[in-house]
């Protein structure tokens, strides 16, 4: 009976390609493409049938064939009837292939194909996109900067603009507060580089054909001294391809495990399945690499600092944040926004959305402060009292507050008793009763001259209302003073003041109106940072949720060893390195200390670059141009869209596409795992069908496809992509997730977006620290802390060991109570590298913020001869060149002769760049501002030896980790000196004490 | 007959500069016959966002003034334009034709507001269409009005006369109606932008404590005749706006219980702070 079904079945599957070809001319071209026999069978032979394809024509016939290219074997004919009648199940089809009851044999090229055209025999008839008329189609796609339609004609991109509701999706949420209805808009909202897409994608510098170093031989000299100084050439995909497959054979045969190293970028582009936490991780997992662990880039204070305050560690040290928009629009009297600046960095991901809901504030009495020693974007639209203290002392600053509280009586008492630990402790530290200073007002004056006066006033307003502190640009974190010198410190310190104030009391609590809509989070669709197609369960949230709903092999990188990425150029150049890890599972996994090499592992010698460009968001980073130029690396690729930053020090550059290029499905700023449920963000919920608008520029290949094409050279090609394209995978992720419940594929597909409908307001999820200030049981739809992280009963307290928020942090004295950087009581400690630090100061009075862009996103936008270069406050047009903007204050700038728009040259010990003057009044004396993650570097003469003219700041940055037990960047502010230019290209550099100490002292730890 | 508008609220304005870059991504790389002839990839602005910085750290604040074609219903471009190549539809849209502009460089220099770029490839002057070609294929707005998240523009279509009402009850400007050119943009709170404000900090001290003054009571007066009074806030802190730069003498009076009276005179140039203020 089943020998009858398999058969009929396979009677069936000729008939269905017969059916494909004759219906869809793609079919019909598809069959084109390969000459070959594949052969369906049970193991037994006992049935089976052969499909012949000859130039696009099928012959079919029963039983088996002499000669067959391709075999597909079933272990019985009982198990293929079940796996191939539709409908099929995945789960079904993922055991069969990991119980070894289904085999392919053949050619990784041949079997790829003929497992993907049978895939395409139900992809095939899909429509897509919305007919305009005239010619025109209206696709969408998601980008980093918001969801969008594109109008695409004659295979171009025509427009891109944020989608526009029809009556057809559900209507908004709408928050009753003050006797007003506050309701946002029926449309999406961009970034600034979210409609800079266009040019971007049609960008100069698009990387269109594979190349290759005009003097790199991998059979004879390789010239990695030449590494960003000789040109390219262009050479096949072939080429490429086998270069880079041989040299992974090669260096894995000639150095053993650990010997190619992957570096990624945070981002390359936007979707689930062409993802780096996806395809590339099941690549990289696949082949075995050294991976370059990434320190917690945007939120290094809350992570290394923050968490043993309060827990939250999955959440890399940020708090929850539900229900908080209604709670604050509703209760709160103040808010006090501490280096926060969402209108500029618009929650990384969430585009004008929180802009929307800031403007309401117009419309009420809430008061309004800022804390940055720039008069941020945010602080300009708002307006409010600016508080500017020096950059890195704003520990001082809060200190002083918390002393105003104890002296004056101005906190919540009885949540200090019930709900807190050690607060006496630190009491004494502020009262000075242990160290005789007492942190007064006054004290801080000195430190952060920012006026007592304005302190204390302060401090009792804001300890007689109802205060929401909205600290970094998610309101509960990331970005601004975080990622200096003294941002563990500050992290710190703000978790310590909102404990003196009740968290969790109506109106008083963490956010600044950019997380904690109402939008249905019940509703499941898979973030990013779960991983899509990547199969990794440790590296990944997959494990959470992702994996028992969109079945796939697991992926497993063998190789254990790892490198801090903050140290990636002196594991290459000294050979060695050591850092702790990021990994959010539980406050003690910060204390796991990592080393390279890792005993037993090769060191790298083969470097796998696969993303944008770090160059720009690193620290320091004329070391990298060092790593590159150094013949420990002996073979370097490079995957990428565009030529910019180090992809010109690869040896092979594999020329990528853009998102607009390639099919994929997402959710608009739905990260998962360590940002849980960042769609609160948003004003409505969007997940959206990526269409593959325009075919790939010149001869890029999307990401998926480049991993593909290497798999197949490795013999991994049936492991990497199951026998599916990237489309199959995308419906794969649809049908995981809660989508089919409310939409059909096709509708999907058609149309391209999904909003959500938001709760009623009945359903809406509990505020956040309510239920820790009313002594219940956790009550948010968050899934952490992990059960194991509960001292007392499962969802009773918070992570920390005495379950409540510790002022005198228990893990911090269980792991090094006598560590002067990190002590367990918050400190002050005044930055390295900054004003208290007269030896740099005499050299190098100015301090630079270099805080995260506006306009572009790390480099995504930046150069490449896009937009953006028009914005004066990114990029300012002198000579023909458009150099990267530095704001000056006016009094600094009168006193060095310098006038607006004048070219000036930013340097220290460590580069030097030149950058365009722009004069204000917004920053305090002493300090500049020029934003971060610049794409371009581009040296006027040798490198390291010249100045940048591409406005790289972070070759200025220190690279100094902001605590030794930790691996975590202080870039942010960096004490520089200005001058105007006059026209010199050389530079000097040279290595302070202070950078090489921090370079060599975990190595010599490590040797000892 | 209803015709376009487009309300500009400068308070709202953040230079986000997504409306210049939804003007780039529509014109840059498209033509529209009839309509516009493709933008240059740079340096035109047809939608043009200016800032004005008001005051001395720590009180200050900046406003943006997006400026872009007025549409002027007596506008200078349509007069001076040869052949008809500058009209005014009935809908209040003024529109430069690529073709019969040609050459006409004059153009450029007719408009008061700078607004007219000159294309130096194509020999053409071009502006901001209102998105004409999108309105007659049926978008409700232009595509700067939709991609502004900050509220700061508004597209109106409604006839003359309501909309003198609504721009008489809302305080709405003309940017320089001393140009007389009766434009269709309409500027609210354009005092962010062109008027000044005279703004300052009181404190006191008490034995070695100085700490800001909350609650004074705060006069104006010009030429001896008050023209606005305020109170200090937690800060101490009080701000004058709205006056008219360049005005000469004023005097600010602070009155504090438990102080004596303090007086200063004030030049006003730009926009001043005056720091802090002693009582």
């Amino acid at each position: 009976m089943t020998e009858y079904k398999f058969t009929l079945i396979l009677y069936g599957l000729a008939m269905l390609l017969r059916q494909r070809a004759l219906r869809y001319e793609a079919f019909r071209d598809r069959l084109k493409e390969k000459n070959l026999t594949a052969q369906l069978r049970t193991r037994d032979g006992r049935v089976g049938r052969w499909f012949t394809l000859n130039d696009g024509k099928l012959a079919t016939g029963r039983g088996l064939h002499a000669n067959p290219d391709v075999v597909l074997s079933f272990k019985t004919a009982a198990i293929a009837a079940d796996l191939l009648m539709p409908p099929i199940n995945q789960l079904d089809q993922i055991n069969a292939l990991k119980d070894f009851t289904i085999t392919l044999e053949g050619e990784e090229e041949l079997t790829n194909w003929w497992t993907q055209t049978m895939m395409l025999t139900q992809s095939v008839g899909w429509k897509y996109g919305i007919d305009m008329g005239k010619g025109v189609t209206r696709y969408t796609s998601m980008t980093n900067g918001g969801p969008v339609f594109v109008y695409e004609k004659d295979g171009k991109i025509l427009r891109i603009t944020p989608i526009t509701f029809d009556d057809s999706d559900p209507k908004p949420w709408s928050i009753e507060a003050r006797g007003k209805t506050f309701t946002p808009p029926r449309k999406t909202t961009l970034a600034p580089h979210g409609q800079n897409w266009k040019s971007m994608v049609y960008s100069p510098d698009r990387l269109l054909y594979p190349m290759k170093r005009v003097d790199f031989d991998p059979n004879g000299e390789r010239n990695p001294q030449n590494r960003g100084v000789s040109g390219y050439e262009r050479i096949s995909w072939d080429e490429a391809l086998d270069i880079v497959a041989n040299e992974i054979k090669r260096a894995k045969r000639v150095h053993g495990p650990g010997a190619i190293a992957n570096s990624h970028g945070s981002h390359h582009t936007w979707g689930n399945i062409g993802y780096y936490l996806s395809a590339n991780f099941r690549f990289i997992n696949a082949v075995g690499m050294t991976r370059v662990h990434h320190n917690p880039d945007s939120w290094e204070g809350w992570y290394w600092g923050a968490v043993h305050h309060w827990g939250q560690s999955l959440r890399v040290g940020q708090c929850e944040t539900y229900g908080t928009v209604e709670d604050l629009l509703k209760e709160s009297e103040m808010i006090v926004f501490w280096s926060a600046n969402p209108d500029a960095t618009s929650g990384s991901y969430g585009a004008g959305e929180g802009t929307v809901r800031r403007q309401w504030l117009k419309d009420t009495d809430i008061e309004i402060v800022h804390i940055d020693p720039y008069y941020n974007e945010t602080a300009q639209m708002l307006g409010g009292k600016w508080i500017a203290p020096k950059p890195t002392t704003d520990t001082a600053l809060a200190l002083a507050i918390a002393h105003v509280w104890i002296a004056e009586g101005l906190y919540d008492k009885e949540f200090v008793e019930t709900k807190t630990l050690g607060f006496d402790v630190w009491r004494d530290y502020i009262l000075g009763t242990d160290d005789g200073i007492a942190k007064t007002p006054e004290w801080q004056e000195a430190e952060t001259g920012v006026p007592a006066k304005t302190v204390r006033a302060l401090a009792r307003n804001w300890g007689r209302k109802k205060t929401y502190l909205g600290a970094g640009g998610w309101g509960n974190g990331h970005g601004g003073a975080c990622r200096n010198a003294t941002g563990i410190q500050w992290a710190r310190i703000m978790v310590c003041l909102m404990a003196m104030q009740g968290i969790g009391k109506p109106g008083v609590n963490m956010g600044n109106l950019q997380w904690g809509t109402p939008v249905d989070v019940n509703f499941y669709f898979p973030g990013y940072a779960e991983g899509g197609m990547s199969g990794d369960l440790h590296h990944t949230a997959m494990s959470v949720e992702l994996y028992q709903r969109m079945p796939q092999l697991p992926s497993v990188n063998t190789n254990e060893q790892s490198i801090p990425r903050l140290q990636l150029p002196d594991a290459i150049l000294k050979g060695k390195a050591e850092g702790y890890v990021w990994d959010g599972k539980s406050i003690e996994a910060q204390f796991n200390k990592i080393s390279y090499p890792k005993p037993g592992y090769s060191k790298v010698h083969m470097l796998y670059k696969y993303g944008g460009s770090i160059f720009g968001t690193m620290s320091d980073t004329n070391r990298h141009v060092e790593m590159y130029q150094s013949p420990e690396l002996e073979f370097v690729v490079n995957q990428s869209i565009w030529n910019e930053g180090e992809a010109k020090f690869a040896d092979v550059i594999l020329p990528a596409c853009t998102n607009f290029e390639r099919p994929d499905i997402s959710e608009w700023a739905a990260l998962g795992g360590y940002a849980h449920h960042g769609q609160t963000q948003l004003n409505h919920r969007l997940i959206i069908f990526q269409h593959k608008v325009i075919e790939p520029l010149g001869k890029s290949k999307s990401d998926f496809q480049i991993f593909l094409e290497l798999s197949k050279r490795l013999g991994l090609a049936a492991y990497f992509s199951e026998g599916m394209s990237e489309l199959d995978w995308a419906k794969r992720e649809f049908d995981a997730s809660d989508l089919p419940k409310i939409v059909k594929w096709e509708d999907f597909i058609r149309k391209g977006y999904v909003v959500l409908p938001a709760n009623p307001e009945e359903l809406r999820d509990n505020v956040s620290w309510r239920w820790f200030y009313e002594g219940r049981k956790k009550d948010v739809p968050e899934p952490m802390p992990l059960p194991s992280d509960y001292t007392e009963e499962y969802l009773k307290g918070l992570q920390t060991q005495s379950g409540k928020i510790e002022f005198e942090c228990q893990s911090l004295k269980r792991f090094d109570a006598d560590d002067q950087e990190r002590p367990p009581i918050v400190k002050y400690n005044p930055a390295f590298e900054g004003p208290a630090n007269r030896e740099i100061m005499a050299d190098y009075p100015l301090q630079m913020l270099t805080p995260h862009p506006r306009y572009s996103f790390h480099t995504q936008g930046d150069g490449k001869d896009t937009f953006l270069n028009d914005i004066e406050d990114h990029r300012v047009k002198v000579d023909g060149r458009y150099y990267w903007a530095l704001r000056v204050n006016a009094e600094d700038a009168a006193e060095r002769g310098i006038k607006n728009h004048d070219l000036i040259k930013v340097f220290n010990d460590r580069g030097a760049v030149i950058c365009a003057a722009l004069i204000t009044n917004r920053l305090t004396r002493g300090v500049v501002h020029g934003y971060e993650s610049c794409a371009v570097y581009e040296p006027a003469g040798e490198h390291g030896k010249s100045v940048d003219l591409g406005g790289c700041l972070n070759l200025l940055t220190p690279p100094r980790s902001q605590l030794k037990k930790g691996h975590s960047m202080g870039s942010s502010t960096a004490m520089v000196q200005v001058v105007p230019w006059d026209g010199n290209i050389q530079f000097t550099r040279k290595v302070r004490e202070g950078d090489a100490a921090v370079i060599t002292a975990p190595v010599a730890v490590a040797a000892e | 007959m209803s015709k376009w508008n487009l309300i500009v609220d400068v308070a709202n304005c953040t230079n986000c500069q997504l409306c210049v870059l939804a003007n780039h991504d529509e014109h840059v790389g498209n033509s529209f016959p009839g309509y516009a002839a493709e933008m240059p990839k740079h340096g035109h602005k047809w939608i043009n966002i200016q800032r004005k910085e008001r005051g001395q750290t720590p009180m200050i604040d900046v406003a943006f003034l997006p400026v872009m074609c007025q549409h002027c219903d007596d506008a200078p471009c349509v007069k001076k334009a040869e052949n008809g190549a500058v009209t005014k539809r009935a809908d209040g849209i003024v529109i430069i034709d690529p073709e019969k502009a040609k050459g006409q460089r004059h153009l450029v220099d007719a408009c008061p507001y700078g607004a007219v770029w000159w294309n130096e490839e194509k020999q053409i002057p071009q502006h901001w269409i209102f998105d004409a070609h999108l309105l007659d294929d049926g978008w409700k707005e232009p595509r700067a009005v939709t991609v502004c998240s900050a509220g700061a523009l508004e597209a109106v279509k409604t006839n003359d006369a309501d909309m003198q009402r609504r721009a008489a009850s809302e305080g709405l400007e003309h940017l320089k109606p001393e140009a007389g050119t009766k434009p269709r943009i309409w500027y609210k709170n354009l005092s962010r932008f062109n008027r000044s404000f005279i703004g300052g900090s009181v404190e006191a001290a008490a034995g070695d404590t100085v700490d800001c003054v909350p609650g004074a009571a705060v006069t104006l007066s010009r030429n001896d005749r008050q023209v606005a009074e305020t109170t200090t806030d937690v800060y101490g802190d009080f701000k004058f706006d709205g006056l008219e730069a360049d005005r000469g003498q004023y005097r600010v009076e602070i009155k504090a219980e438990g102080h004596p009276p303090k007086s200063l005179d004030v030049t006003l140039g730009d926009s001043v702070y005056l720091g802090e203020i002693r009582i």
